[in-house]
């Protein structure tokens, strides 16, 4: 059968290859709270074009290792690193302060459960996804708006609603909302946490399989915070198994789902309803 | 190496933590080549681990000891060692599988499941989506329902969506897990030629084939399991 | 003369040398907003206290003192302001913007130019234009410091998609000497080109958030637009009922309980000194019109 090949998916493709270096390492991350540690020695990369799913209950440390990873939040020890577009690997809390915002708003996206945390709820659904562009110098209104429109068609939204606020968005939309906000800068890494946590099941499909088309015709990397197996096995490639704040157990989707090796994945996966 | 599989030593047990630390063995030294062409039919009762071997070299089941060589590009991989990069790669240029179950997010058309699988190996969508309704056709699912999510289908139907998606691309390996269990007569035949196709061009193929008939029609060679207890 | 029992100006001499220095940082760093000890004033916050204390502590014994609220010499808050500063200052006031060598305003720019050697000096309610959309100063002030200003412009895309052009008519949004983004106080966008390379000194200072920026003359102030929708000021098709002047900004004046109204320039002194030399407007000229 004749396969055209298309230049953008064959970089991806090769992008996949072992030898691209990878896009995020995380080295010995260890998060303590006031003793109490949130996280503790989790060392994983991200590789361009790579979904990395971790899963585990709430309490085992799947959001604190996000929000390390993520420049949110300094870790207490270990490192984590970046490959920046022009200078290599840097390590993200090390770099100056200015570098690492300017990474978070153009080559990162952050995607949160609750919308209204990454949402600006005052202002147009098109002044939402503009943001990020003005931010980074666009000064033509026509060209930030004809930006918006084109990404609300991409997250499938109505586009005659570009000038409604956030709030007459349903939970659904807003998150789509959220996630067109954040990929019109093209970052090369997003970070969700538990994005289809707070929806009805039949807007979670709708919406994961969005995810799964952007994610991969854009040929993004992600992290995926999620206690949802399903969701898991359907978004990620890889995934790690968080308890107690340390990683259990890791390797390819369904390896670790279909034949787990750790106790506490062997439980986790038993302990799933299959409707 | 000539062949397109190469399993030497092969050795598989599940140990389940949560019931006591029971300890099954299942595959114990399995050795198993295939040459390309070849339709190589797993024999044996239930239960002895015909599927594990599939899996194994699926790599969704990890191997205790052994070596799982698969031709992939101008090279091998040993399914068994390498990373999971690698892995993804050759499930996605080399080793097509049929399971026996379908598995697709819910509310995705039929036709986008299986034109996936050519999107994936970096097909134009749209020549996908062509590609994607022919093999459709070819397995009898009427064009109406090619836009609806398999959830809704028939078992049969979601067992021929399952094919198409596999078929539809030229994987050099074919794994089959029970590729005929819920079809008609009809439709199995259509999967016999696509299995003979398949081996025509080259194609290595590893099947599970309960049923005799289906397996004296497409199997070039028939390998015996044995429970892994007694060849341990 | 001052009257007994004031120092000077009102302000102790210790207070108005931490002023001072806030003032002078001010002018080194254009645009950049200082922080000072503000003092409690004998007004209450919203009066003017941040620009009386800017102009009590700059205010010498030879200089003349113009105060305007909404370009008027004869409201209440200019009254007050003025009579505070004859009494605890005994300096000279006027209400002619070129004789005055300090002018105190709050929402308004006088229509004469300032010359080289005047000291405009703003009230400003808020100074920090970042506020509407971060509430933390700490990241307000990061904000600052890295020049991320782009959200900025969200507040003008927002202006635009609802109303079709840039709808922020007062208190516009500029980029002083091409670094700080500014406030510059309630006034109305149509005076914001009169800061841009202004030859006076453009003091502000903001009483209840504690803060003081500057414009040191000759600065450049830039308003934030779109290359699509460039800056722009108010126009009127009347001209001034008054004085007939098509230049100067116009305040809108209800005169009966019939609707009827009429167009008067903001600025009562350039009014004022246009029809003393002989200029008029629909109103003047025409005796049985409107209420005049």
């Amino acid at each position: 059968m004749a396969v055209l090949q298309c230049n953008a998916l064959q970089l991806r493709y090769t992008g996949m290859m072992p030898e691209a270096p990878p896009l995020l390492s995380a080295r010995g991350v260890t998060k303590y709270y006031e003793g109490i540690p949130g996280c503790r020695n989790v060392s994983f990369e991200v590789w361009p074009g790579e979904v990395l799913g971790i899963v585990g209950e709430s309490g085992s440390g799947k959001t604190t290792v996000l929000n390390c990873i993520s420049a949110r939040l300094e870790p207490t020890s270990g490192t984590v690193e970046y490959a920046t577009r022009h200078d290599g690997p840097a390590d993200i809390y090390r770099m100056s302060e200015p570098a690492r915002r300017l990474l978070m708003r153009t080559d990162w996206g952050f995607v949160h459960q609750n919308p209204r945390e990454g949402l600006r709820m005052g202002v147009s659904a098109g002044a939402n996804i503009g943001e990020r562009l003005m931010a980074v110098g666009a000064r033509h209104y026509g060209n930030i708006r004809q930006a918006a429109t084109d990404w609300l068609d991409k997250v499938e939204m109505d586009t005659g609603r570009m000038d409604d606020l956030p709030f007459t968005f349903s939970g659904g939309m807003q998150q789509r909302l959220q996630i067109a906000r954040n990929l019109v800068t093209a970052p090369r890494i997003v970070f969700m946490d538990e994005p289809t946590g707070g929806l009805d099941v039949s807007v979670q499909a709708r919406l994961l399989d969005l995810l799964r088309g952007l994610v991969s015709d854009l040929g993004l990397a992600a992290v995926i915070v999620t206690h949802d197996l399903a969701v898991a096995r359907l978004l990620s490639h890889r995934l790690l198994v968080m308890r107690r704040g340390e990683v259990v157990e890791s390797g390819l989707t369904d390896q670790v789902l279909d034949d787990p090796q750790h106790p506490y994945s062997q439980l986790l996966v038993s302990s799933v309803i299959h409707p | 190496m000539t062949a397109a599989i190469e399993i030497g030593g092969l050795a598989k047990s599940f140990t389940l933590h949560n019931q006591g630390g029971v300890r099954l063995p299942v595959l114990a030294g399995f050795d198993l080549v295939v040459e390309p062409g070849e339709c190589v039919a797993l024999h044996g009762p239930s239960g002895i681990g015909k599927s594990t071997v599939l899996r194994c070299i699926y790599a969704n089941y990890r191997a205790d000891r052994g070596r799982i060589l698969v031709r992939h590009r101008d090279g091998t991989v040993d399914m068994a060692a390498t990373h999971p990069r690698r892995i993804l790669a050759v499930r996605r240029e080399t080793v097509g599988h049929v399971s026996q179950f379908l598995r697709a997010v819910p509310r995705v058309a039929a036709e986008d499941v299986v034109a996936e699988t050519l999107r994936g190996r970096g097909a134009d969508p749209e020549a996908a989506t062509k590609a994607a309704r022919r093999m459709l056709r070819r397995l009898n699912i009427p064009a109406a329902l090619h836009r609806l999510a398999p959830a809704t289908f028939s078992g049969g139907e979601q067992q021929r969506v399952n094919l198409a998606r596999v078929f539809v691309a030229d994987y050099p390996v074919l794994l089959l897990d029970e590729p005929t269990a819920s079809l008609d007569r009809e439709n199995r035949d259509v999967v016999f030629e696509l299995i003979r196709e398949a081996a025509g061009r080259g194609a290595a193929i590893v099947g599970i084939f309960h049923d005799a008939e289906v397996r004296d029609a497409v199997a070039t060679r028939t390998v015996p399991l044995t429970a892994a207890r007694e060849a341990a | 003369m001052a009257e007994d029992g004031y120092n000077f100006a009102y302000l102790d001499e210790q207070t108005k040398r931490m002023i001072r220095r806030a003032i002078l940082k001010a002018v080194a760093i254009p645009g950049y907003q200082v922080p000072f000890g503000s003092r409690e004033m004998p007004l209450p916050y919203g009066w003017g206290t941040g620009g009386i204390q800017v102009t009590a502590s700059i205010i010498g014994r030879d200089d003349t003192l113009k105060v305007i609220d909404q370009g008027a010499d004869d409201t209440v808050n200019a009254v007050s302001i003025r009579k505070f500063f004859a009494r605890t200052a005994g300096v000279g006031t006027t209400e002619r913007t070129e004789d005055a060598t300090i002018l105190q305003t709050r929402h308004r720019i006088p229509e004469t130019p300032l010359g080289p050697g005047q000291i405009l000096v703003y009230q400003v309610p808020i100074p920090e234009p970042l506020r509407w959309l971060e509430p933390r100063e700490a990241e307000t002030r990061k904000m600052h410091a890295l020049e991320e200003y782009g959200v900025m412009h969200v507040r003008l895309y927002e202006d635009i998609a609802r109303f079709g052009h840039i709808a922020t008519s007062y208190d516009y949004p500029v980029r002083v000497n091409g670094r700080y983004l500014m406030r510059p106080s309630p006034i109305p966008k149509f005076d914001n080109p009169k800061m841009d390379r202004s030859p006076a000194l453009q003091l502000f200072g903001a009483g209840r958030e504690k803060r003081i920026y500057a414009i040191p003359p000759h600065t450049g102030v830039r308003s934030l637009d779109f290359d699509d929708h460039p800056f722009e000021v108010q126009k009127w098709e009347d001209v001034c009922a008054l004085c007939g002047s098509g230049e100067s900004f116009l305040d809108e004046i209800v005169t009966d309980d019939r609707g009827g109204r009429m167009f008067v320039c903001s600025d009562t002194d350039y009014c004022g000194r246009r029809r003393e030399a002989g200029h008029t407007g629909p109103a003047t000229r025409d005796p049985e019109g409107s209420g005049a």
